[in-house]
């Protein structure tokens, strides 16, 4: 830097000697928009000449020998979008300028994606790049989350991978979907999120409930998924991504396109296809596992530096089929399943979606405002619109055979608005209040009894954080969000089930049509979360980090947990909520030590998070019926502890070499029964060595070896009475299956196509030596092993 | 400046008439949902065996809960007769409906997809279908049923959709999903 200061004031030393004999000088100085610091290092041009000088520490800068009269500046600063100026010279003169600083909005794509902001400042986090998103483009945002340490994943089968950060799914994982969060029945264990991977620039994790700006009730964590930032300049630009995938036989194909105005305004549209057939096992067929997904998005809008508007439209839609040995009859069914070591239904390969099945749509329409203030901080203000319309198809006979099982409708109407004030070098202050109305409707058509009721609900939230710099390498921050949940549900309770429940002793005043077998009941609850948080970040030296962060949650029951209640046919189980249960309430506590030297760098991240009123579901026994007898699982809460840790690291110790390895560990334990929890991710280690040459047309190889190591803490297996044997039986619903090692290898080549196109091909080789596994975490384990091998060809066009 | 202000505003409350509206446009289905009776529910299996000069006797479960925390009634009407055959036949209902539907209408239409497994034990000797699909396969709504000597036995009746079929009979063979199951305990006198 300083020789290219040096060079500057040469080339302005030589100018010097064929100016004119003008004498003024301007004197000026360059300051950041935002906040009225100082900006170091911005080169003024004096334009129509080589006039230029770049600025010192205090952002001032001095050109003499000028002539009086009108000149043009234009000024350029690294992280500033460029500024031309017209100055009068009059004498000597003394010129401000003001420069749009801290590109948020207008950030330029970079492939690297290094100029990603954190979105806390204490609590663990961490970020997918564009090149790893770019790679997982055939599989879902679950798969590719895996990437990142503390991030597993909760399967039904390959097509619905549902993400768990630190052991925890569902609805206390949070997707922030592009500034909107998914409403999308997260609370199911086969709803994946609809989200396409395809179209995302960047995919941070943060582990646990430390971003109160998005929700206070994130107690697994918020995953944040937002659009590929680009500069305000006039430019069209896109990309189109084509994939084939052996396992499947089939592909995906994702195309984008983004057209900048010099003014601001930009238009963006994005659309993927994609289209699998049966899967398979090393040894098998995975009969009825094909999908098929549509997506699409539209966004334009004004994005300046102090103020913008965008305005977006986003279709996701999906049909997966469900392994047709999974659907099954009764807990005869089941032991069975478990004991035989192959699928019940193997058939020849097809590209049919038969039931068991799933069609998901979903909508998100939104509007979004902002405006800077200078010297003061940024408003925002949004409007989102949401509607999931889920079907679930069960094998059934007769008339009813095409007809779904389960027909929900969810519509989401949210309003947010917030402040952040950053203007100020030494503290910052964010702000801001949501409200939610949501509806639920069931439809009724379907002829099965609803397992989740008509509702209406209500929230909102209120939030403020706060970030001190006490010194340049000491930051600290906290923060309080408040919300208030309202559920008002319609449910239809058997009236044998509303008395076994004893709800007829404690709501029998919600109670509003009595229809001889079934009860219609009228369920309003209230319910006020607190949540905060308060950590510091450390900068121990120019190469590590330490960080500490205290984290408490709060989340209110989803309709799932309070009103699950019958027969779930496409899991062959009875599951029943509760609607005694109340908040459920974490704490955790986490410190990350991070450092990253030349040759190598690492990260430490233990936690501890207990968890008050945790709620979980779990097999607790079966129930009989004419069609057999079935597990029952029940929602039920419980004090529990969670604590494990993150470790990675990476050397590139030699040229062109580069190694990494990740470890993660987590254990669940229900403190009151003194037993492990359910569904606690294995531990698990990555190891990876990457072959780098850029020369090469940027080639890349790797060859990553992923070892699962067998859950060795698990609740107790269940003694159900087999009416097909006569006699009670052990039913291993909760051991877990043995460790297991897989291999995967990536290769890619980037080709430049003329002056500014690229081609990326790479090709993706998962479970490389073809091994039959199952994994604990993936529903369809009893039923069949887990994917075999498969090879993914992709070409990446950029233009 | 002042220009700006004003488009600022009218984007600021052009939003909030969006939310306004769209919220008070939702809020007007305030009626009860419509009930659901399930209509594949099979709540009752009745099982009518019969010979010549001797009583006829009938087998039922019923379960009129369906999936709730009920478990079925089993009834039996009385004592089968000793080295016997029995003319075998089952009726399934489903009860929560008024009149009651008759589900054995729709396994006969389905035939081809659906199979009745005997299997017995003690007193109950054996049992033989008396139907068949349109392949010529067995169903099983019609069956006959011999009875050995003396003494407690059990026959479990269960209906399989979906089997493999043809089939030698047994469960494990037959595969598929298990529509209904029962296991009656008869005393042969």
């Amino acid at each position: 830097m300083r020789t290219y200061a040096i060079a500057l004031f040469a080339i302005i030393a030589a100018c010097n000697i064929n100016a004119q004999d003008c004498n003024s000088i301007l004197l000026g100085e360059i300051i950041d928009f935002h906040d009225n610091t100082p900006l170091h290092n911005a080169t003024v041009l004096l334009t129509g000449t080589t006039k230029s000088v770049v600025t010192g520490l205090n952002g001032k800068f001095r050109i003499e020998n000028l002539c009086d009269g009108y000149i043009e500046l234009e000024v350029y600063h690294e992280e500033c979008k460029t500024k031309l100026i017209t100055v009068l010279i009059d004498g000597d003169t003394y010129q401000e300028i003001s420069l749009e600083h801290h590109l948020e909005e207008l950030e330029e794509v970079k492939i690297v994606g290094s100029s990603i902001q954190n979105k806390t400042n204490s609590a663990l986090e961490q970020t997918l790049k564009l090149e790893t998103i770019e790679q997982y483009s055939s599989q879902s945002i679950g798969d590719a989350l895996k990437e990142i340490n503390g991030v597993s994943s909760l399967n039904t089968g390959a097509n619905i991978v549902k993400p768990s950060i630190h052991g925890l799914n569902g609805s206390r994982v949070l997707v922030l979907n592009d500034g909107v969060r998914m409403q999308d029945m997260e609370w199911g264990e086969e709803h994946a999120p609809n989200i396409d991977i395809n179209g995302s620039g960047s995919i941070a994790v943060i582990k646990g409930a430390a971003a109160l700006q998005y929700g206070g009730d994130a107690i697994g964590g918020v995953i944040v998924i937002e659009q590929p930032k680009f500069k305000e300049q006039d430019t069209l630009f896109g990309k189109t991504v084509i994939n084939g995938v052996t396992n499947g036989r089939g592909g995906n194909i994702s195309s984008e396109l983004t057209k900048v105005f010099e003014n601001g305004f930009f238009i963006k549209g994005q659309g993927s296809l994609k289209r699998l057939g049966d899967r398979e096992a090393p040894n098998y067929i995975l009969s009825n596992t094909s999908s098929q997904e549509k997506a699409g998005k539209i966004n334009f809008g004004k994005l300046l530096f102090n103020w913008g508007f965008n305005v977006k439209y986003s279709y996701f839609e999906s049909d997966l089929a469900i392994l047709r040995a999974s659907h099954i009859g009764n807990v005869d069914d089941l032991i069975q399943s478990i004991n035989s070591q192959e699928p019940a239904i193997i058939e020849s390969f097809t590209y049919d979606i038969e039931s068991p099945r799933q069609e998901v749509a979903h909508h998100i329409g939104s509007l979004n405002f902002y405006k800077r203030f200078q010297g003061l901080g940024k408003l925002n203000v949004q409007y989102d619109f949401q509607k999931n319309r889920r079907f679930e198809y069960d094998i059934r006979v007769g008339d009813d055979a095409n007809k779904a099982s389960i027909d929900l409708d969810l519509t989401t109407h949210t309003f947010s608005s917030d402040f952040k004030w950053d203007s100020e070098y030494k503290y910052k202050l964010h702000t801001g209040v949501m409200g939610r109305y949501q509806d639920n409707f069931a439809n009724p058509d379907t002829g099965v009894r609803r397992l989740i009721p008509d509702y209406k609900k209500y929230d909102v939230g209120l939030f403020l954080i706060g970030e001190y710099r006490f010194s340049d390498n000491l930051t600290v921050d906290g923060g309080l969000r408040y919300d208030y949940n309202r559920i008002d549900a319609k449910k239809f309770y058997r009236t044998s089930r509303w008395e076994e429940r004893g709800y007829d002793e404690q709501f029998q005043d919600i109670v509003i049509d009595d229809l001889g077998t079934q009860l219609l009941t009228n369920p309003i609850f209230d319910y006020h979360n607190l949540s905060g948080t308060l950590g510091m970040e450390y900068q121990v030296d120019n190469s590590s980090t330490l960080r500490f962060n205290y984290a408490l949650g709060q989340r209110a029951p989803n309709p799932s947990e309070l009103f699950s209640d019958g027969l779930h046919h496409s899991a062959a189980r009875i599951e029943l909520g509760d609607l005694r249960i109340k908040s459920e309430t974490s704490h955790k506590f986490s410190v990350s030590k991070e450092a990253d030297y030349d040759l190598w760098a690492y990260s430490f991240e233990p936690y501890v998070n207990f968890l008050s009123d945790f709620i979980l579901l779990e097999p607790t026994g079966v129930e009989f019926t004419l069609r057999g007898a079935f597990p029952v699982w029940s929602y039920r809460q419980t004090t529990a502890r969670i604590v494990g840790f993150d470790a990675s690291i990476y050397s590139n110790f030699w040229k062109n070499w580069s190694t990494s390895h990740k470890f993660s560990l987590v254990k669940g334990k229900d403190l009151d029964f003194d037993k492990a929890l359910i569904n606690i991710p294995a531990a698990n280690f990555r190891n990876k060595v990457s072959f780098n040459r850029p020369k090469w047309s940027d080639f890349e190889i790797s060859l990553e070896s992923n070892y699962v190591f067998r859950q060795n803490e698990f609740p107790e297996d269940i003694i159900v009475f087999s009416p097909e044997q006569q006699q009670d039986v052990l039913l291993q619903i909760n051991t877990t299956p043995p460790a297991y090692h897989l291999l995967s290898a990536y290769s890619k080549m980037q080709f430049p196509i003329g002056q500014k196109n690229q081609l990326q091909v790479s090709l993706t080789v998962n479970n490389l030596l073809n091994t039959a596994y199952r994994d604990y975490l993936n529903r369809q384990r009893y039923f069949a092993d887990d994917l075999g091998r498969n090879f993914i060809v992709q070409f990446n066009f950029k233009y | 400046m002042r220009k700006k202000n004003i488009f600022n505003s009218t984007i600021l409350s052009t939003t909030f008439l969006i939310v306004f509206t769209s919220l008070t446009s939702c809020s007007d289905d305030d009626e009860n949902p419509e009930v659901v009776n399930e209509e594949e529910i099979i709540t009752t299996m009745n099982v009518t065996l019969s010979a010549s000069g001797v009583p006829t006797i009938t087998l039922q479960s019923q379960d009129l809960d369906g999936d709730g925390p009920n478990d079925p009634v089993v009834e039996v009407s009385g004592n089968l007769t000793a080295s016997t055959v029995y003319s075998g036949s089952i009726e399934l209902l489903n009860e929560t409906e008024t009149p009651a539907e008759d589900i054995t209408e729709e396994v006969a239409e389905e035939a081809d997809e659906h199979q009745f497994i005997f299997v017995t034990s003690g007193s109950v000797a054996s049992t033989a279908y008396n139907d068949e699909d349109a392949d010529g396969n067995p169903i099983g709504i019609a069956f006959t049923l011999t009875t050995g000597e003396a003494g407690t036995g059990t026959l479990q009746i269960t209906l399989r959709h979906e089997p493999k079929k043809p089939n030698d009979g047994t469960l494990a063979d037959a595969g598929g999903e298990t529509d209904v199951v029962q296991t009656f305990t008869v005393t042969v006198e």
